[in-house]
């Protein structure tokens, strides 16, 4: 079994590299990392978006104050030493509000595209293997959610089941998946007709077995490009939706509502809205260049 | 070109049942006495709220309930919008010639300036415009259309002073309230200089500026993008070397030949970049405080003003759906390679 799994990568190996020179002794993901780390954008993303993940998660070292711990005598201070990127109008301090909302932010981000890569590649996958009859109301089912207006919905959907951290990674799922669902079905397409498909089958390998041991682990590349954009766009649809209050609701904070909680005070304390906004515009930068080196990296020719 | 326009008409009753199973679904998510509550008049009323459930069929199976409010939603009876004050089709009537008034002046000057800097870009590759279009789009690509409205709102409104929020100044508000002032379109620009009033064209204009600008720039960075990268395919064709052999001035060659085969793309994206603003404005509404639909939907799902919520959910969806139905088809017209094939 092991040595028809190396055939299957080194089948699509020779597929992607087709057209270039010999490489000698290399894996697909030795020759991937080797490309990636040219990509400098994509390497700066990288360590922007690992570093706001060490923030998040040590939050509690880095900070002496509780994210919901107000003090009313120093509110709206300007930046100083004990509050480095100052309070907000209940005394907050706007330094442990940001890392903790980091926490949020990129819990949303990362569960929903992880959600939708799934549910994406099981639809994709159980699609493009079986064809016939299958694939059409799958593929169907995909087109008409592609159809469906994403935002007008989001926020009904986010008004009903939002509020809470789980609520809005349900929402955000139900609406990413689809084109990750078209990327894994039409690898399928290509990948079940191949010999190792046929060898396994022929050793008697089950339908599940073939689809998610043999044919999903050579489609898998497009799906990691796919789901580091969508962790970006979850994080701007959270930020969105929490700026216009139905996200994630104070005193849990997320860099939205910090945000919409800003505008409020923005003639006085402007810099309120600064900290939350650059945030937001970093991670999804950051998530962006990420998405883009792995694309270089994975499959020059992909487009997602 | 018939069987792949019959497909995506063949989906459009699909998409309609999908929306519409979706947002009553959600509907059902409320409890029937809250949404009996919906339909009481008088206080009196709430006492039996048991009777208004069973009168208005709130206690019946969901099937027969969703057939109830499909008919309804036939007769374009969406109910009472509270945020509103008005019943949530007169709203929906309301509200939407400012988006639709916003939305023009976004998608002129995004589609205008965008296929003329994607051309600049490419027809420069590697010179400084192309570096400039580069760096303008990677620095909007992640810039969220809100945190860029509010640094716009902080500087031209807090800072100069130019571009103030809402729709109109109250004098002019009043004046286009007044009978001297005739809507014909409901398009205040377009109204002000019908009825000759450049003072009330120049006001409009004024406070549309602020919303349209946060979208026009976030916006143009795709366009650009994909002109780019258009352009830079089709220059590479052999009938564009050939249209220079022949002699033909660069300029023919750029505008005539070669960006007509680029517009192929760049039309759909951009049919599809219009149907999106419409819905997409809301967030931009919203810091402009500019009363259009989005700013309305936004404020109705805060305050669980469920007909309003419902009504703009209903509208914004079948107006993208519509619109993205004219893209398809208007791709399938230009590309001859679907129109023959």
């Amino acid at each position: 079994m092991t040595d028809l799994r190396q055939g299957a990568s080194g089948a699509v190996l020779a597929a992607s590299l087709a057209a270039r020179p010999e490489v000698g002794g290399e894996g697909y993901w030795q020759i991937a990392w080797r490309r990636f780390k040219k990509h400098r954008v994509a390497i700066v993303g990288a360590s922007v978006i690992l570093l706001f993940m060490a923030t998040a998660v040590f939050a509690p070292f880095l900070t002496r104050y509780e994210f919901d711990q107000i003090d009313l005598y120093r509110r709206k201070a300007v930046p100083s030493f004990s509050h480095p990127l100052g309070t907000d109008e209940l005394g907050h301090d706007v330094f442990t509000r940001l890392l903790y909302a980091g926490r949020i932010s990129l819990t949303v981000g990362f569960t929903a595209a992880l959600t939708a890569a799934v549910l994406g590649t099981l639809v994709g996958g159980i699609s493009g293997f079986y064809g016939r009859w299958l694939d059409n109301v799958l593929m169907r089912v995909t087109d008409v959610m592609f159809s469906i207006p994403a935002l007008p919905v989001l926020i009904v959907l986010a008004r009903y089941m939002g509020g809470s951290v789980l609520g809005i990674v349900l929402v955000l799922s139900v609406f990413a998946w689809m084109g990750t669902a078209r990327l894994v079905r039409g690898d399928m397409l290509r990948l079940r007709t191949q010999d190792f498909a046929d060898a396994a089958r022929a050793l008697g390998a089950s339908d599940a077995r073939i689809l998610f041991r043999h044919l999903v682990p050579n489609a898998l590349a497009p799906v990691l490009v796919a789901g580091t954009l969508t962790v970006g766009g979850a994080i701007l649809s959270e930020a969105g939706l929490s700026f216009l209050g139905i996200g994630i609701q104070p005193p849990t904070p997320s860099w939205g509502n910090m945000l919409q909680n800003a505008q409020d005070f923005i003639w006085t304390t402007p810099w309120l809205a600064v900290w939350p906004g650059a945030m937001i515009f970093l991670t999804v930068l950051s998530f962006n260049f990420l998405g883009d080196g792995l694309r270089d990296a994975l499959d020059p020719r992909l487009k997602v | 070109m018939g069987a792949y326009v019959a497909r995506r008409f063949l989906l459009l009753p699909l998409v309609a049942f999908g929306v519409t199973v979706l947002i009553f679904a959600l509907l059902q998510l409320v409890s029937p006495e809250q949404r009996a509550a919906l339909f009481v008049t008088d206080v009196k009323q709430l006492a039996q709220l048991s009777n208004v459930i069973r009168k208005y069929g709130l206690d019946q199976p969901v099937y027969v309930q969703y057939g109830m409010w499909l008919q309804e939603l036939a007769h374009g009876d969406l109910g009472w919008s509270q945020t509103a004050r008005m019943p949530t089709s007169e709203a929906i009537a309301a509200f939407f010639p400012a988006t639709l008034e916003l939305t023009i002046y976004i998608f002129v000057p995004v589609v205008l300036i965008g296929v003329w800097l994607g051309t600049q870009a490419a027809v420069h590759k590697d010179r400084f415009v192309d570096h400039f279009s580069r760096l303008f789009a990677i620095s909007l690509r992640g810039m969220p259309s809100f945190v860029w409205g509010l640094i716009l709102l902080m500087v031209f409104y807090g800072w100069l002073n130019w571009f103030p929020p809402g729709r109109l100044s109250l004098e002019a508000d009043l004046f286009t309230k007044s009978p001297q002032f005739h809507s014909y379109t409901h398009l205040l620009t377009v109204d002000a200089l019908l009825n000759g009033q450049g003072w009330i064209f120049v006001d409009a204009i004024k406070h549309i500026a602020g919303p349209a600008l946060t979208l026009v720039l976030v916006e143009m960075a795709l366009l650009v993008r994909i002109t780019r990268s258009s352009m830079l395919e089709v220059l590479r064709q052999d009938y564009v070397r050939t249209g220079r052999a022949k002699g033909l001035a660069e300029p023919v060659v750029i505008n005539r030949h070669a960006r007509r085969n680029a517009l192929i793309p760049i039309i759909t994206l951009s049919s599809l970049l219009f149907v999106g603003l419409l819905g997409g404005v809301v967030l931009a509404e919203t810091i402009f405080n500019f009363p259009g639909i989005g700013k309305w939907g936004a404020e109705a799902a805060v305050q669980l003003d469920i007909p309003g919520v419902t009504g703009f959910a209903i509208f914004v969806a079948g107006l993208t759906v519509l619109g993205n139905l004219a893209a398809d088809v208007l791709y399938a017209a230009i590309d001859p390679r679907i129109r023959l094939g």
